[in-house]
């Protein structure tokens, strides 16, 4: 059988024809579309090493088919950076020595990058903790990874905020 | 990628416990940020599985399900008729190997399970390969071989397994060693104290399951695999195929997570090069999560005895240690747990004994800390309980019986810093005033809240080890040696040596490692590797300055002409005279003069024997620990940790703190999360799994502070250099213990401590 399915990844457009359909989103990127940032670590959804972003949501990319993704779009650790200039969370990792081997990292990142765009956590280090961990980090980088997250949660409120002046006061930021 | 090698902006704490070794205008002793960071945040950093040759096969193997027996039977033809599926391997049809597997590989390989017959040694054994197309093929022809077996009962425990003493434990230590008379000890003590106190299975559990890409060209091979002792194993899988060791290549650039479990042989690994031999095609063959629960090692489950004797003074007369370490049906690793009690105090009888107990489970093998873990995390608890007996605050009870001299032997430590690991660790812990009582302390919330230490030690071994050093005409440098980074930052702190050694900067020298076709860079484990690799590093750098003075000093048209070897020093890639550094030659330029392309230096590592004779070496540190436990569901969250480490000169103090961080991470694993839960009847682990077999989640963890206590010593090494990897562990696991007493007034003497040993005894 075949099954045809389009979708973006990383802003490219691909046409997968599927061969077969126990394929997994994971297993599409890693093993046939030359995409193996994306980590496997326990193929059960119990890790979050396989986490990317579909339409803007994470997701384990082990616990979904491929063949259920026609038409998604879809962000993979690859696609973070803009060239050379590197996505704040992945600066933010690097900075605060959020990981040690690096085989979580990329499902750690693409965690983060969802969880800031949610605005869920805020900048309390307590939510960050509850909400990053969907992803296991063997190596114990998570004091890093916290702070790391914090501090791209920080930059990114404050690129939200308008450049001069405080509307809530009407007094100059100054 | 500059901006990943320039020193990081020192933040407040990093200041505050700045080490003092930095050498000025030199990288080493910086908190450089790591010099693969942008490779592993991208995920351009390629881990084994990673790798997809042309014509790649996916293998994908069978284990059993039953822990002891054989295979009756398996559905081969239903297999091999699954679309996709290209072959089937069995005992029947496998491949003959040139060593035989059941005779263990010098120096470290066990013996191992690569289908040589249809016996079943332990549950998640080996017993077919199906090699696909696909991977979803070879996964779905796994099912379909529905293996049936002849099953004889398992021994899973102390009840029916087989109890033999053992001669040696860990890698080649001996079983039992004696110092004074215990029985004199314990008979003049004023009071003694004693517990028996258990470790459960632990798996490693490294992120990135075990993986190999292998690709066969005639005779030689190229393997893609996470190895953390590369040139030991190449000339391993040589002698199983064999052919000559140089005609086996290991890739292992990045290694996701190791832990031990990556050091040793292991029957999977080579039945992947097996298959693409037998094949004739590159195979990939990857381990599922619950197939590292076996055939790759684990933590050994460990039952021990402590009794210590104390005097009215609080010090120890007598302290024995007795450990049953489970091991295999087959071979041999017992856990060297009770030798952790050689390290630490000051006793004038110390007895340390140790039985193995024969298992139908996987063979254990070396996993983070392996021996001093399982034993400090019993024998911290047992010193609480001493100290508890003699009304002594904890602390107070550990300095009356600090060891000046290695115990029993009364070898002086080559240095040893623990004095001020304690002093500096509580005082930023907040320890003084701490109520003697268990039980009286509460938060805010009314959780109940305890406060607990333990010692951490770990000893720091210096293995061989080789490196290259090429200075370049325009001089820059590249340095090799063969080791592995297994997240512990070898590649950027090995380059930071190597770069100080050449007088470079560190941008300046391009490192290559992760491959056995170089020098061989030894064994990454036994927190040794920096230590190791780093000096062989060294003193490569250290050859080629030696080599370029020459060249200077004997050019009468240099402007160090005449000044000899000991009058130049190296810095910023130009030798300047020593008497009068205003004089100095780039390195380009001196190479340009003798008409040299490039300047190749070499350097070894080896820990001097005399010294190694003359002294005890040892990392050491204190661990604080607070916890809070909800007083009605009894669960336990550790709300506070601090540590205090001295380990020798530090060289990149930013992934130091983050190797502590993480062994004292397994630290909280080790006192309230992990353990592999054997079923009773058939021996088949339940929760082979991350979401049964509990580490620690990020919520699981508070702030930590990592405190790195200054510490000169000349004679582990010329570079000083102790090792930092496992000592984290050590004495976290006692001190969490010891807080959840202190909470409760309930001593929990078996790992992990769960909230129903709590709230039975409430
Ligand atoms: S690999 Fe998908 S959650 Fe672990
Ligand atoms: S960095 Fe190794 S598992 Fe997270």
């Amino acid at each position: 059988m075949s099954l045809s399915i389009s979708l973006a990844i990383n802003g490219r457009q691909h046409d997968v024809a599927l061969n077969d359909p126990r394929v997994t989103l994971l297993d599409l990127l890693r093993e046939r579309l030359d995409l193996p940032g994306t980590k496997k670590g326990c193929d059960r959804g119990q890790c979050g090493a396989c986490t990317v972003l579909v339409d803007g949501r994470r997701i384990n990319s082990c616990l979904a088919l491929a063949a259920s993704m026609d038409g998604a779009e879809i962000t993979t650790i690859e696609g973070l950076a803009e060239g050379d200039e590197l996505h704040p969370v992945q600066a933010a990792f690097i900075e605060h020595d959020a990981f040690q081997c690096g085989y979580c990292t990329p499902g750690q990142i693409m965690s983060a990058v969802g969880l800031i765009k949610e605005g869920m956590a805020g900048d309390d280090p307590e939510r960050v903790r509850e909400l990053m961990s969907g992803n296991i980090c063997r190596c114990g980088a998570y004091q890093g990874i916290t702070e790391a997250v914090l501090e791209a949660g920080r930059k990114a409120a404050e690129n939200a905020q308008p450049q001069t002046g405080n509307p809530d006061t009407g007094k100059d930021a100054a | 990628m500059s901006e990943q090698m320039s020193p990081e902006r020192m933040s407040p704490e990093t200041q505050t416990t700045f080490p003092r070794h930095v050498r000025h205008g030199s990288n080493s002793g910086q908190p450089v940020s790591r010099r693969d960071g942008r490779l592993k945040v991208t995920g351009a950093a390629t881990y084994a599985a990673d790798n997809h040759p042309e014509g790649l096969l996916h293998a994908v193997i069978a284990t059993s399900t039953i822990a002891r027996g054989r295979v009756r039977s398996l559905d081969v033809e239903a297999a091999k008729a699954h679309p996709g599926v290209v072959e089937v391997i069995t005992p029947a049809n496998r491949m003959p190997l040139h060593h035989d597997p059941n005779e263990k590989m010098p120096p470290f390989g066990f013996r191992v399970e690569v289908l040589q017959d249809d016996t079943v040694r332990y549950v998640n054994q080996p017993i077919a390969v199906v090699v696909a197309e696909t991977l979803e093929a070879a996964t779905e022809g796994v099912r379909l071989l529905a293996p049936r077996y002849e099953e004889e009962d398992a021994r899973t425990g102390l009840d029916n397994g087989l109890r033999h003493e053992a001669q040696s434990v860990g890698v080649g230590a001996p079983g039992t060693v004696s110092f004074g008379d215990l029985d004199a000890g314990l008979k003049g003590a004023a009071r003694v104290t004693e517990g028996d106190y258990s470790t459960p299975p632990q798996y490693h559990n490294a992120m990135e399951p075990h993986a190999v890409v292998a690709e066969w060209d005639g005779d030689t091979v190229t393997i893609d695999m996470p190895n953390q002792a590369l040139r030991m194993s190449a000339a391993s899988y040589a002698a199983y195929f064999g052919i000559p060791a140089e005609n086996v290549l290991i890739r292992s650039p990045f290694l996701g997570g190791g832990f031990g479990s990556k050091a040793i042989l292991n029957g999977p690994q080579i039945l992947g090069i097996l298959a693409a031999r037998q094949l004739g095609r590159p195979v990939k063959l990857v381990l599922t999560r619950a197939q590292m629960y076996g055939p790759v090692g684990h933590r050994g489950r460990t039952w021990q005895k402590l009794r210590l004797g104390t005097g009215d003074d609080g010090k120890l007369t007598a302290l024995h240690h007795h450990s049953i370490g489970a091991t295999s049906s087959f071979d041999d690793f017992v856990e060297p747990a009770a030798n952790a009690s050689l390290m630490l105090y000051e006793s004038p009888a110390i007895r340390v004994e140790h039985e193995g107990l024969r298992l139908d489970i996987g063979t254990p093998g070396p996993m983070r800390a392996p021996g001093e873990a399982s034993g400090s995390a019993s024998l911290e608890i047992a010193m609480d309980e001493a100290a508890e007996a003699c009304g002594m605050d904890p602390l107070a009870f550990r300095l009356a019986n600090y060891a000046e001299t290695q115990p029993g032997t009364g070898k002086p430590f080559s240095s040893k810093a623990l004095r001020e690991c304690y002093e500096q660790g509580a005082a930023a812990f907040g320890w003084a005033g701490r109520p003697l009582e268990a039980g009286t302390m509460r938060d805010e919330n009314g959780f109940l809240v305890g406060w607990g230490m333990g010692t951490a030690v770990f000893p720091c071994p210096q293995f061989p080890a080789e490196a290259r050093a090429t200075l370049r005409a325009d001089g820059t440098a590249l340095v090799e040696t063969g080791g592995a980074d297994m997240g512990q930052g070898a590649w950027t702190a090995l380059a930071q040596l190597a770069a100080e050694s050449l007088g470079l900067d560190l941008d300046k020298v391009e490192f290559h490692s992760g491959r056995s076709d170089l020098p061989d860079g030894g064994v990454a484990g036994g927190s040794g590797h920096t230590a190791s690799a780093g000096q062989a590093l060294s003193n490569a750098g250290g050859d080629v300055i030696a080599r370029l003075t020459e060249l200077a000093t004997g050019d009468p048209d240099s402007p160090l002409f005449g000044a000899g070897n000991i009058g130049v020093v190296a810095a910023e890639g130009r030798l300047h005279r020593r008497d009068d550094e205003t004089r100095s030659q780039s390195y380009a330029d001196i190479l340009a003069r003798a008409g040299q392309k490039e300047l190749v230096g070499t350097g070894k590592s080896g820990r001097d024997p005399a010294s190694a004779e003359a002294f005890a070496m040892h990392s050491h540190g204190a661990v604080f620990a607070e916890v809070k436990i909800d007083p009605n569901l009894m669960q336990v969250r550790v709300s506070r940790l601090v540590g205090a480490f001295a380990a020798g000169r530090i060289i990149n103090p930013k992934l130091v703190r983050s190797q502590y961080y993480g062994g004292m991470i397994w630290g909280i694993s080790f006192a309230l999360q992990e353990e592999a839960v054997a079923d009773r009847r058939t021996g088949r682990i339940m929760n082979a799994d991350l979401a049964e077999y509990h580490v620690p989640v990020n919520a699981d963890v508070p702030r930590m502070e990592a405190i790195l206590v200054p510490e000169e010593d000349p004679r582990v090494s010329p570079l000083g250099i102790k090792g930092v990897g496992e000592i984290g562990v050590t004495g976290t696991v006692g001190a969490i213990a010891n807080a959840v007493w202190h909470a409760t007034g309930i001593r929990v003497r078996n790992y992990p401590i769960r909230i129903e040993d709590l709230l039975r005894r409430r």
